[in-house]
This record gives structure tokens, sequence and C-alpha cells, in this order.
């Protein structure tokens, strides 16, 4: 990124570069909005408008093929009576739970085992990304089915240990860690972000704490977790959100059932079960409408809750 | 491998911990040893999935599964591949390779088109409404698309568009993926301010200065939003299962699952090897792009 030395006589820190004259606003205005356009156009025919429709249709019963009949709250009654849908609220609440903060975990401990000059370090890192990139195609769930079935892998490696499970995938009492394993496996992609946190606190806070004696312990919890604070904030939100998510293993590794005995019928497969298997669009856009509530509150909660526990610094962007 | 430093931040190896001075060599040696030790069963863990898949697409099925453990096979073949190559349901996965490269090269395409756009006038131009589009945009990186998925099948099949393209490509071209929108939003910003208003002085109006100065600039940001727009829509599941029904459109994943259900226990390593094919171009962009995907993700907050 090469930048002549005689363009730079000013700091690099408005946006709008001239003094704004009546008629040059007029001009950014209609200049903006020709620029804005494909994203407008996107936002209000395939996220507002839609949105807007299916909380209509969350009062309706609908099938696609006959007009939709309005029926006030009863979707919403409905759910909370229906097994199967408590059933994947506990699914996907057990995953979420257990699932991301293990997942952070190890993601924040190999980090910090990575964050020291090195050799090695780039292709440790590439390594352990790569999960990542992969774990949420159809690929890895074929895989993980296989490794984690009856006599696979994983059940020959465990007997070794004389631990006989017989199989995870036909046993309804380990396919949640199964899929926890899962996505602690993609630990990668918080991890590198950990990692470009872990380089921006400064050394001597660690030097400063060493000459006063502090441990590896203390210096974890007095300067790591606090200065690293708004990292494990973004990854812990981002990274619960989208386990609320998950929907391509789940589908391919439950046959697009959630069996056995629904321990796997996760959240988003039995809206897509009911919306495209069944047809009940109404009852699934209730589905997903309380999902966005849902997810709406956890992430109210973690930014109120945050005030207390994430430190920014002044000279952070 | 090039190595493209992007304006908000480089990430070149800095030591963060602090070394006592009293520490012997031999202490930093033996310190040394344990890093690399557990650093290197940490990779043999994370990474024997994908050797186990690649090292099982070459094993002939019956050392596939029961008390064959061992990678390394002696009954080493290719005939896992030959049988994958033939697709299922009368179509080739030729074909759907070809598929996948289409809905994949369309999203990159259409992604840097209406990104780049879409960006540069969150990042440089002044008008009325622009932060409160901007903080909707953002919100949209925390919606669960769930909730619009439903109105939008409903809309294409009003259209008549379901088992076309359509569907799985027009967000693209309109900026939906909110997340590279911000990413270009956030690179644009770090570019200096001076470049556009020297290029206003001399007259030029916006489209010049996007075309002439910002696309050039932003190079690194657009090879990353390509890598990455290219591997979601490889990988995408949940598009193409609801909006295709006729095998001979089928992109690889929605292959490999009617492959799947159709071969269940029959041909075990045909299916591991599929899932490879199926896994193949990710895998390569990974090893030639590796060092750029991750410095990407660690600089941008990027998700895999």
């Amino acid at each position: 990124m090469t930048q002549s030395p005689t363009l730079s006589r000013r700091p690099a820190s408005s946006t709008s570069p001239l003094p704004r004259k009546p008629r040059r606003r007029g001009a950014d205005a209609r200049a903006g909005y020709t620029f804005l356009l494909p994203w407008l156009l996107g936002f209000i025919a395939l996220t507002v408008g839609p949105m807007i429709s299916s909380l209509y249709l969350s009062f309706t019963n609908y099938n696609l093929f006959e007009p939709p009949k309005w029926i006030g709250l009863d979707n919403y009654t409905t759910l909370f009576q229906d097994e199967r849908f408590l059933q994947s609220v506990g699914v996907t609440v057990g995953y979420v739970v257990f699932g991301t903060p293990l997942k952070l975990a190890a993601a924040l401990a190999v980090a910090m085992l990575l964050n020291s000059k090195r050799r090695g370090q780039g292709f440790y890192r590439s390594a352990f990304y790569a999960p990542s990139l992969i774990g949420a195609s159809v690929s890895i769930a074929i895989v993980w089915k296989a490794m984690f079935g009856d006599a696979g892998p994983v059940d020959q490696g465990l007997s070794f240990f004389g631990i006989n499970l017989g199989g995870w995938v036909g046993n309804p009492a380990m396919t949640m860690p199964m899929f926890i394993l899962l996505t602690v496996w993609q630990f990668g992609a918080p991890m590198v972000i950990f990692l470009a946190g872990l380089k921006q606190i400064p050394g001597e806070l660690y030097e400063a704490a060493s000459m006063d004696g502090a441990g590896p312990v203390r210096k974890f919890f007095n300067i790591t977790w606090p200065m690293l604070s708004p990292v494990i904030f973004f990854n812990l939100l981002m990274e619960t959100i989208h386990a609320f998510q998950i929907f391509a293993s789940a589908y391919i590794i439950s046959n697009g059932e959630g069996g056995p005995a629904g321990s796997t019928l996760f959240y988003t497969l039995y809206l897509y079960l009911r919306g495209f298997s069944d047809f009940r669009m109404g009852y699934a856009s209730a589905m997903a409408w309380l999902l966005v509530v849902v997810v709406g509150i956890i992430t109210l909660i973690f930014f109120r809750t945050s005030k207390s526990w994430v430190h920014y610094s002044g000279d952070s962007k | 491998m090039t190595t493209m430093a992007t304006p908000t931040q480089s990430t070149t190896d800095t030591p963060a911990a602090y070394n006592p001075k009293s520490e012997s060599v031999g202490a930093k040696r033996a310190k040394s040893v344990i890093f690399h030790a557990v650093a290197l069963i940490l990779t043999a863990i994370v990474l024997y999935p994908a050797l186990w898949m690649i090292a099982s697409s070459f094993k002939p099925n019956s050392e596939i599964g029961g008390q064959n453990t061992s990678l390394w096979s002696n009954n080493f073949s290719f005939d896992n591949f030959v049988t994958a190559m033939d697709g299922i349901g009368g179509v080739s996965t030729l074909q759907f390779f070809t598929n996948s490269l289409i809905l994949a090269l369309g999203a990159v395409v259409g992604t840097i088109l209406s990104a780049s756009v879409s960006a540069y006038a969150f990042a440089r131009i002044n008008f009325p409404g622009r932060s409160l589009f901007f903080g909707m945009m953002i919100a949209t990186l925390l919606l669960p698309f769930h909730v619009v998925i439903i109105p939008q099948y409903i809309i294409f099949q009003q259209l008549g568009l379901v088992d076309t393209y359509v569907p799985l490509l027009i967000g693209k071209f309109l900026a939906g993926d909110a997340f590279f929108v911000f990413l270009m939003v956030q690179f644009m910003r770090g570019l200096p301010a001076e470049l556009d208003e020297a290029a206003r002085i001399d007259g030029a109006g916006h489209a010049r200065i996007f075309r002439s100065i910002m696309l050039p600039l932003m190079k690194p940001a657009l090879i990353s939003t390509s890598i990455f727009s290219f591997i979601w829509s490889w990988n995408d599941f949940l598009g193409p299962l609801l909006y295709l029904n006729t095998p001979d459109k089928y992109p690889l994943p929605l292959a490999l699952r009617l492959f799947v259900d159709q071969t269940q226990s029959s041909d075990y390593g045909a299916m591991i090897a599929m899932s490879v094919l199926a896994l193949l171009p990710v895998l390569i962009f990974f090893l030639i792009f590796q060092r750029y995907i991750v410095e990407g993700v660690s600089t941008q907050g990027l998700k895999g």
C-alpha cells in the first residue's frame, strides 16, 4: 500500500473529504443512494419484506397451496405443547451451552500456546484453522458419522482403553457429545481471532507483573483476561449466535430426521421439517420468529452484562 | 505465497510473553521441546479426521470399518474414485462439479460487484441516513437467517423460480452477505481520505474515484472476499436443498446427500471418495492461500 508523501499532509480521519457546500450535499446524497442501491434493494426485498411477511405468516395457517388463514396466537401456543418442539429446544440449548464455552476455551488455550515467538507458528495456525473451513460441510458430516459410527475409528480407539460405547451415532446418550466434539474441533476460527487480540497486549504489562512477583495464573486473570475481554466478548457473541443455527451436519448425521430418539433434532432441523416437509409454513414462521426473539434477547443480555467485564482501552477504535 | 498486508493491522509474530533473563539456555530448550510436542500432538488430533477421510477413500470397503484402524492400507486403489465419478441418478459427478462451480463463481462475481459499491457508499460518501442504514446492515449480521427463508421461498415459488439458480444467486448480487460489505467498509476506512480529496479537486466524481482509486487499492479485501465467498458457496447445503429438485442441477453437497441416501451401507468407500471430491477445491484453495486465509480471519474477524 504505497502512498505518495505529498498527499499525506492531513491526518486520515475524516470520511467527508471536502468542506460541505449545499450543492455538493445534494450530489452526495444522490451518489450515496446510487452506490447503495444493490444493498438497499436486497435489504428491502430479501430481508425486511420477508421478515414482515414471516411475522404475518406466524399468525396464520399456511400450506403454500391455499391462502393463509389467520389463526391469531395459535401457532405460538401450540408450540409449547409440541413435544418435538420442546425437545428441539432442549437439544439446541444443550449444544449451545456446552459446545460454545468448550470451543472458546480450547480456542483461547491454543491461542495462548501459540502466542510466543517459536518456529512453526504459521504451520500450526493453519493446521488448526483448517477444520473451521470445512467443518460445516456435508463431507465432514459424513466423515464424522463414519468415524463415530459402530466399530468406527473412535470406537476402536476407545476400546483400546477398555471403553466400549458401541458407537455414538445410534446411541441417544452419545449423539450430543459427538456434535459438541464436532464444534470444538472447529476451534480454529475463534483461535485466530484470539491470537490477533493477544498480540495487541503490550509485553511491558507482563514484564511489570513479573517484577512484582506475579505467577502465570495471576498474570492470566489480571492481565490477559481483562486486556482480551473485547475479543472474548466478540467471539462469545458470534459463536453463540452461530451455534443456534447448526443445520447441515445435523441434517446429514441424522438422515434428515433428528434421530435417534430425537436426540439430534436441532431447532433449525425441526423448523425445516415443519416448513418444507409438512408444509406448515405458518408454524415454521412462528418458530423462526421465536428464534429471532431469543437470539435478540441473548445479544441484549450479552451487551448489558458486558459493561461489567469487557474493558475497552482508550486508544481502541 | 505473497503476504498482503492490510492497513488495519499486521500479524507478524511478535513476542508478547516476557522471558525472564534468569532463564538458562537449557530451560529454554526444554520449553521449546515441550511446546512442539504439545503442538504436534494437537495437530495430529485436529488433522486426523481429514487424514482418515483421505486415507479411507483409497481403501477397499472391507478395510474402512471393523478392526482396521491403521491409516495405511496395502490394497491402495483408485476404485472408489472411479465409482464416485460415475455419479448418481444418471448424472455424472463432473456435472455436479460444473454446477458447483457455476454457483460458486456466480457468488464471487455477485458479491464482489455489489458489496464493493455498497461499501463505498458506507465508507466514503456522506449522505443522510447513512449511519441508520449502516446500523441496520450490522444488525443483519446477528439476525438468524431462518426468519427469512420461508417468505423468500414463497416469493421465489410464486415467481416460478424454484429449481433455478436465481434464488441461490440473486442475494449475492444484492450484497446479501452483510459480512463482506462490513469487511470492505472497514478496509476502505483505513485508506487515506486525501486520495479522494485530491481526486475531487481534480474534478473526479464518485464513480471515477471508486473505479480508479478505491478498487485498485482494495485488492486485498477483494481477494479475501472472493476466497471466502467461493468456499462458503461451495459448501452451502441449505440453499440448494430448499431450491433445487432436479438432480442434474445439484451442486456437490446435495449430490453427496443423494449418494448417501441411495448407497447407505453398501458402498462406503465410494461415499468417502465422493466426500473427498466434494472438498477438493476447498482443500486446494486452503493449501494455496492458507496463510492469507488465516490472516484475513485474524484481521477482519471473518468466520469459517
